[in-house]
């Protein structure tokens, strides 16, 4: 677990340690435009509307997938992954603390923009009291876009374990998450007409479904994960 | 606690069809350095990636510090420290995080992380510039701070890729000083790839030559120079024309004959060759001021056995 931190931090410190504003400024234009822009444009209704769970379980997968490209493709361009392969570090301690370090920057720069949204419609939009997510909506923005980002974080990682630039990575990292994006849309819409008959009277309640969701969601999570422990090999990596 | 640092069996590396690496068997006793000498792509990365586990031997076998490279190369890498055919900084930061952050992966803890730190840097003249993101440095600045790094730990066994490459003359001599001193007074053992055959005499105990995946020979600097077989005597003196060279050349007991300033380089094939030479030297009106004995160098060695391999 040390040793995963450590690597966390270094992943941190590329990202966000250098001095000056490299590197800086797309964070801070994502949490002006979701923290400050979209709020005062949208009202209360940013934070009191049913779907803004939905809306925001997805961000925190677009914000992983920015940063994910990077782990391995990255340090292969920029000639430091043999050397970091050479330490005493463990595959386990490499992996997880570069998956770490994604989703921790992503639930980060979420958590912000959300605590500024908040802060946003309540100073522009004064009313009775203070206007707050519900319970429910929080909960369910951070297990879905924990899960979600973890999804994106393993898919990213067999992409980039496999490219040979961040440039590489970043392609095929964007057309696979169209296909996650629009792959559960596609497969409801070309489902046979008695199985959407079914599912839609189904009697499942919003609740069933975002746990039946989730439940999904974690099953796949965990194969992804088997899967990038499974491919992660020292040797394969240099010989890239 | 084995004897040897190093000891190989047979190791070959295969990529397709290429063989990176022949039959590899070789013995390095602990707190010595070692020089692997050998033109580019003739295996030397090959061999440092498979001592240090990175990649798995295509057959053979080799311990590294007593543990199997197939087997325990955690243990290996835990013990060693690398400095690779590119530095492998993280240029983006400054060099004090960039030693920070190794000793952390070798859980070094804080305070003496910080005074290990110190000294490196400061050995290595680094210290004033620890703040400085790596990005701007020249080449031979970033060696010297991937060799801190390498160090850090205080590894048993340091492999270390061209290690002065890059760097200014005096800060090479102050590199090859550094690493003696380490050798000598930790007990460090540094195997280390050269194409400087200098560097290689003044600073290893032991040197093996390297060509096209195969071992060509192992011995001291001394023995290896002894190898080439012959004798040499250089030739100092005055009025050497390009026919003299030519008549020498053509003599018999004469193998090779150059000139290199004012000296004149003779390899014969004994030393019963010598006062002919001279003899027909001086009758061809060459001025002779000295005549010695010469030892055939490392760089001599190193070609002769590169150009006779099939």
């Amino acid at each position: 677990m040390t040793d995963a931190v450590a690597v966390a931090r270094k992943e941190w410190l590329e990202l966000l340690g250098t001095p000056g504003w490299q590197g800086k400024q797309g964070i801070i234009l994502f949490v002006l435009a979701f923290g400050v822009v979209l709020p005062l444009m949208n009202g209360p209704t940013w934070i009191t509307s049913p779907t803004i769970a939905i809306t925001w379980s997805w961000v925190p997968m677009f914000l992983v997938a920015t940063v994910i490209s990077d782990a391995f493709a990255g340090e292969r361009e920029r000639h430091t992954l043999e050397t970091l392969l050479a330490t005493r570090l463990s595959d386990s301690a490499i992996l997880f603390g570069k998956i770490g370090a994604a989703i921790a920057y992503s639930g980060a720069v979420t958590a912000v923009s959300l605590i500024l949204g908040v802060v946003t419609v309540n100073l522009a939009h004064r009313q009775d009291g203070l206007v707050l997510y519900s319970l429910g909506v929080v909960t369910l923005i951070c297990l879905l876009g924990l899960l979600g980002a973890l999804l994106v974080a393993a898919i990213g990682v067999l992409i980039s374990l496999r490219s040979a630039t961040v440039r590489q990575a970043q392609q095929t990292l964007s057309g696979a998450i169209v296909v996650l994006a629009a792959g559960p849309i596609l497969l409801v819409r070309f489902l046979p007409a008695g199985w959407q008959h079914r599912l839609a009277s189904s009697g499942l309640s919003g609740e069933q479904v975002a746990l039946l969701g989730m439940t999904l969601l974690v099953a796949i999570d965990a194969g992804a994960l088997t899967m990038v422990r499974a491919r992660f090999r020292r040797g394969r990596l240099i010989a890239v | 606690m084995t004897s040897r640092a190093i000891s190989t069996k047979g190791l070959c590396r295969q990529f397709g069809a290429v063989h990176a690496l022949e039959d590899l068997t070789l013995e390095i006793p602990r707190g010595i350095i070692f020089g692997f000498l050998g033109p580019n792509g003739s295996g030397k990365t090959t061999t440092i990636r498979l001592l240090l586990g990175l990649l798995d031997p295509t057959s053979g076998s080799a311990e590294v510090l007593g543990y199997d490279t197939r087997t325990n190369a955690a243990a290996i890498r835990e013990r060693s420290g690398v400095l690779l055919e590119h530095c492998g900084l993280y240029e983006r930061l400054t060099a004090e995080d960039n030693l920070d952050l190794f000793g952390r992966f070798w859980r070094i803890a804080p305070a003496a992380r910080r005074a290990r730190t110190r000294e490196l840097l400061t050995n290595l003249e680094l210290w004033d510039r620890r703040d400085q993101i790596v990005a701007g440095w020249s080449r031979g600045m970033k060696q010297k701070l991937a060799i801190a790094r390498a160090l850090l730990h205080r590894p048993e066994l340091v492999f270390l890729d061209e290690p002065t490459a890059g760097l200014d003359p005096v800060a090479a001599v102050a590199l090859r000083d550094h690493l003696s001193r380490l050798s000598a007074s930790e007990g460090v053992t540094i195997f280390l790839t050269t194409h400087n055959l200098a560097e290689a005499e003044r600073l290893c105990a032991l040197v093996g030559v390297v060509s096209n995946g195969q071992l060509l020979a192992v011995a001291p600097p001394a023995q290896l120079g002894a190898r080439r077989g012959g004798t040499r005597i250089e030739i100092t003196g005055s009025g050497l024309t390009d026919p003299m060279l030519a008549m020498l050349n053509a003599l018999g007991g004469v193998t090779a004959a150059r000139a290199d300033g004012r000296c004149l380089i003779v390899d014969l094939r004994a030393v019963a060759d010598v006062p002919s030479v001279v003899a027909a030297l001086v009758s061809a009106g060459f001025q002779i001021e000295s005549v010695q004995n010469g030892s055939g160098s490392l760089e001599d060695v190193f070609h002769a056995l590169v150009e006779a391999q099939p």
